[in-house]
């Protein structure tokens, strides 16, 4: 089952193309990361699924219902938290979830059950008397999420669910999100973090400058780039100019006075690496070795696309 | 039966706001009062003799205030939309199965009903400084009226600048036309009294037929040909409101 099909969707604001082509296929029960710098597109590809804006050209569907034709349709069946908080700031958590159940027509007492039980799942009980606009970023951001589950979405998006959250409140987010897929449900996420995507996503697609330049899972993306790096720190630019100029391929940072040098990790290349740099007077203060990481692909793919333009 | 009831969900909303913030409705009411006083206590003796209503001044007054109180309730339902809009709720609302004007609905029915009530303490507190009404029952149900259709009109018209404005500020200023526009009208004395120039315009504004009206039936004289203008244009700023709101409440919201 597909729970969300996109075709050569298009979008520009002006002449500024925002989504230049892009194809996605989402499985129903399954949480897909769209991954991007900002101003990829993320947002927008949210905004035109979850029927907030049209786009230019192409087609898409969420459970079945085209997003344009069947707006009305495509609006019972999804659940939308964005990275802007879209909670009632003068009404109480409670409130908020009472306005949500009001508004899907629940029965009083069903609707005030509901929002009692999402209250204590998102741990908002004790502050659920106090107006939202009072509420820390973190609980403002499990309220919008519980607002969202009122209504039973079976697809959610999630646009940057957990940007401006400190770690602890990001990983509170993630395990909600979790739960949710274990339910059935179908989450489509946008995230900036790679560690996010990797952390929940099942499938992940990296979206740069409007186009879908790689897609699978997380193992999948990391074998698009062999092997991985060994990082070189020196105390001082004058060792590590020294050092670049050795390795002229390797990735410099003048401010970390870093380099990062092609290796596989296995023991044999350690050893020449580290002959090589006795052999050319290269004194590295110190070292770490790293395996293929999302990171690697991110950056890979999306300097690629923009070194081809 | 669902736009009644989002609409109806999102009336109660804006209630609770204005019971649990109720500075901006209240600061609204302050303007009507401060008018009272003024034309009343200081300015009073001066313009009894002007009016050549036997000196019942605050009889002349009052029906203008009241029609003020109802403008100035336009800037807040321009001031409270444009709050709305740029917080994220608005948007979460567009992406549900809710019914598409409930939003403006609600909002517009809810300052409706604060206007009423602005309007019956303003009156009362007219009485306190000595408005003596003659209106019959018929007579105060046709003003109630016809301050239910003003304030309809004006309040989409309230709304619909509130959608245009990008911020709250912005919002006051764009409406404050409608809250100057009875100065320049019968409000405070008969254009009459006028210079050619803006005797010429006070005549012909929307709000000085509304004002005569009103006037008319308060005080118990005949109503006259102003009736059907003052009805023909509450009606006109109600419709072009409504449309000009929905229209642009349709492309904002998706921006």
């Amino acid at each position: 089952m597909t729970a969300i099909r996109v075709a050569g969707l298009r979008k520009s604001y002006g002449d500024q193309r925002v989504l230049d082509g892009v194809d996605l296929d989402v499985a129903t029960g399954t949480i897909h990361a769209l991954l991007g710098p900002n101003g990829a597109g993320k947002t927008t590809m949210v905004r035109i699924l979850s029927t907030l804006i049209p786009a230019d050209a192409g087609t898409a569907s969420v459970g079945g219902f085209d997003v344009a034709a069947e707006d009305a349709r495509v609006r019972e069946l999804i659940g939308v938290t964005g990275q802007f908080s879209a909670v009632d700031g003068l009404l109480t958590g409670r409130e908020n979830l009472l306005l949500m159940a009001d508004l899907h027509h629940l029965p009083r007492k069903a609707g005030r059950a509901k929002a009692e039980a999402l209250l204590k799942r998102f741990d908002l009980g004790e502050a659920a008397g106090k107006v939202a606009a009072q509420y820390s970023g973190g609980m403002k951001r499990r309220l919008d999420l519980a607002m969202t589950l009122v209504g039973e979405p079976r697809v959610i998006f999630l646009d940057e669910p957990t940007t401006g959250l400190d770690p602890r409140s990001r990983r509170e987010v993630w395990d909600v999100i979790r739960e949710l897929v274990a339910g059935g449900v179908t989450v489509f996420l946008t995230t900036q973090y790679l560690e996010e995507a990797d952390q929940l996503a099942g499938r992940i697609s990296v979206l740069d400058k409007g186009v879908i330049v790689a897609e699978g899972t997380a193992d999948e993306l990391k074998r698009l780039v062999p092997g991985g790096h060994v990082r070189l720190g020196f105390a001082d630019a004058a060792g590590l100019a020294h050092a670049a100029a050795h390795f002229p391929g390797g990735v410099r940072d003048d401010e970390a006075l870093t380099l990062l040098v092609e290796g596989d990790g296995g023991v044999g290349s350690l050893r020449e690496l580290l002959d090589e740099l006795a052999a050319a007077g290269i004194a590295a203060e110190r070292l770490s070795v790293h395996g293929p990481d999302l990171d690697d692909v991110f950056l890979a793919l999306t300097a690629r696309e923009g070194a081809a333009r | 039966m669902n736009a009644l009831a989002d609409s109806y969900t999102m009336f109660r909303r804006n209630l609770k706001h204005a019971l649990r913030y109720p500075g901006l409705t209240l600061g609204i009411l302050a303007l009507p009062v401060i008018l009272l006083l003024l034309f009343v206590f200081v300015l009073g003796d001066a313009l009894n003799a002007g009016i050549g209503q036997g000196g019942r001044y605050v009889d002349y007054l009052t029906p203008g205030v009241v029609l003020m109180t109802v403008t100035a309730a336009s800037m807040s339902a321009a001031i409270g939309v444009c709050n709305d809009l740029t917080q994220g709720i608005i948007a979460r609302f567009r992406t549900m199965a809710i019914a598409r004007n409930a939003v403006l609905t609600g909002r517009v029915v809810g300052t409706v009903v604060q206007t009423l009530i602005g309007v019956a303490l303003v009156i009362g507190f007219a009485m306190i400084l000595g408005f003596r009404p003659q209106a019959d029952l018929v007579g105060w149900l046709a003003a109630a009226g016809l301050i239910l259709l003003l304030a309809f009109g004006v309040t989409w018209m309230g709304v619909a600048m509130g959608i245009l404005s990008k911020t709250p500020e912005g919002a006051s200023n764009i409406v404050a036309p409608l809250l100057y526009l009875p100065f320049i009208g019968s409000s405070f004395v008969p254009p009459g009294a006028m210079s050619p120039g803006l005797r010429w315009f006070a005549e012909h504004q929307p709000f000085t037929p509304i004002i005569d009206t009103l006037r008319a039936l308060m005080l118990g004289t005949p109503v006259g040909a102003d009736g059907l203008w003052a009805v023909g244009w509450c009606l006109a700023m109600a419709l072009g409101g409504y449309l000009w709101g929905r229209s642009t409440y349709r492309r904002r919201a998706g921006e």
